[in-house]
């Protein structure tokens, strides 16, 4: 988890306003109805929109160097590591209704218990979600979201995307993020002003993660040599690796008949 | 054909050349146990240079040769160099692998700094395919632990990794972009990125 936080973000990722979401929503869900019917290799890269992708990236690359990143390194030095910390769990812990809900969507009963065994000691003995009391007794956050949801469901991948101010994604992740924003059960229990907190605190704790792994992202950001070809790949490998892509026959081949040109007889 | 011929001894030629310091006659295939131990011994090392308190240039020469000694530096080169070293001489190869090795120590060698007072845990190992693989969880402070796998294959009668792979990202992969941009940067001039590698950082 450490890492893939860190690798998830290389754009940023902030919350964009209600209304650029639904004119995102609509867009997104026609292109990828388009694409997700298509079956593909999954070991592969399917970025037939590379040039707009691209572009995209070149904006996001402008927002964090001179918006995002600075404003981590503000939020970073000026508020203390605990209290940032806190604000991560106090997101984490808000998240994790949406976390049972997919669980059960994707018929794992076993994590929707475990998920909501979390909530309950962290909401009560971690005061409200602020500490974790839980992960050192063993409860830790497997996280998921729609997106898995939908792979379990069978869906495929479809293409590469870059988001504006969210970063790299697919056709199927992105529906899925899209879909994750009616998930969670709280939006609806807690009353309006009040359930704006938990985006607040996630966009907070965004901010805290581009602080805390500043350097592994200013690394694929700003010292590689193709930053876009870095964060797809560095993206779609995370992103099937959490979700339990096993290595394709092509790569065995790819590897057995380069050891056997080395070293057969 | 004759390109697959010719490729084929070339990455002979250079397999023999890296291997000629293996012993001869222990070509058994690798157990789950040799490929758990093989590990041990590269975190063991890593651990050891990491909290040694040397200098940073003096870690990223020890870095490099552990990688020189448990990583199968020819098998990640040329997977690494992909389509490109199909057309490069032996040569080519032999100096690009060893230029790789000292990029890619320093390039992560840095990166272990963040390792300072975190320990990395070796946990099981399988057989995958025609390899094994080793599961390993790195336990940084104040982090959340994360995964490291090493494959590992025989090759020529020596037990070597030839990736890593951290929460699924592999190491072979991720350089294969690189090294591929960095050549297209330099329209595809292998030498010219052989003599880069060699004077960066």
């Amino acid at each position: 988890m450490g890492l893939s936080k860190r690798i998830i973000l290389p754009g940023s990722r902030t919350c964009p306003t209600r209304a650029r979401l639904k004119m995102a929503c609509v867009l997104v869900v026609a292109l990828s109805l388009s694409a997700c019917g298509f079956s593909q290799p999954v070991d592969g890269i399917q970025d037939p929109n590379e040039r707009l992708n691209r572009r995209i990236h070149a904006e996001n690359i402008a927002f964090d160097r001179f918006l995002f990143r600075p404003a981590s390194k503000v939020y970073g030095r000026g508020i203390p590591m605990p209290i940032r910390r806190g604000i991560g769990n106090f997101a984490g812990n808000l998240n994790l209704p949406r976390v049972v809900v997919n669980n059960l969507l994707q018929f794992r009963i076993g994590k929707a218990l475990k998920h909501t065994g979390r909530f309950v000691i962290n909401t009560t003995l971690g005061m409200g979600g602020l500490l974790d009391p839980a992960t050192p007794m063993g409860v830790e956050e497997d996280r998921t979201n729609f997106g898995e949801t939908l792979y379990v469901w069978g869906f495929k991948e479809g293409n590469f995307m870059e988001l504006p101010l969210l970063g790299p994604s697919t056709d199927r992740a992105t529906v899925g993020m899209i879909v994750d924003l009616f998930t969670n059960p709280l939006v609806y229990m807690v009353p309006s002003p009040e359930n704006a907190i938990g985006v607040f605190s996630a966009g907070l704790a965004k901010v805290g993660d581009r602080y805390e792994y500043s350097s592994t992202i200013d690394s694929i950001l700003y010292e590689s040599e193709d930053s876009y070809a870095q964060a797809r790949s560095l993206y779609l490998q995370n992103r099937r690796f959490e979700l339990g892509v096993e290595v394709t026959d092509d790569e065995v081949d790819e590897i057995d008949s380069l050891f056997e040109d080395l070293y057969g007889e | 054909m004759v390109n697959d011929v010719k490729r084929r001894t070339v990455l002979a030629g250079l397999g023999a050349g890296v291997v000629a310091a293996a012993v001869p006659g222990s070509a058994m295939a690798l157990t789950t146990a040799e490929a758990r131990r093989l590990i041990d011994d590269v975190v063991s090392e890593i651990t050891r240079v990491i909290n040694s308190g040397g200098s940073e240039s003096r870690m990223l020469t020890q870095f490099e040769r552990i990688f020189d000694r448990f990583a199968n530096t020819a098998v990640i080169a040329i997977r690494v160099l992909g389509a490109d070293a199909r057309s490069a001489s032996q040569a080519q190869l032999r100096d690009f692998t060893v230029a790789f090795r000292r990029y890619i120590a320093r390039k992560y060698g840095r990166r272990f700094r963040e390792f300072i007072g975190g320990r990395i845990e070796v946990d099981s190992a399988r057989a995958v395919k025609s390899w094994h693989e080793v599961q390993t969880t790195a336990h940084l402070q104040g982090e959340a632990p994360f995964r490291i796998d090493f494959l590992v294959k025989e090759a020529g009668g020596r037990n070597l990794f030839f990736d890593m792979v951290i929460e699924g990202i592999s190491l072979t992969k991720v350089e294969r972009e690189e090294i591929g941009a960095m050549l297209d940067r330099r329209r595809g001039n292998l030498d010219q990125l052989i003599s880069d590698l060699r004077n960066t950082g």
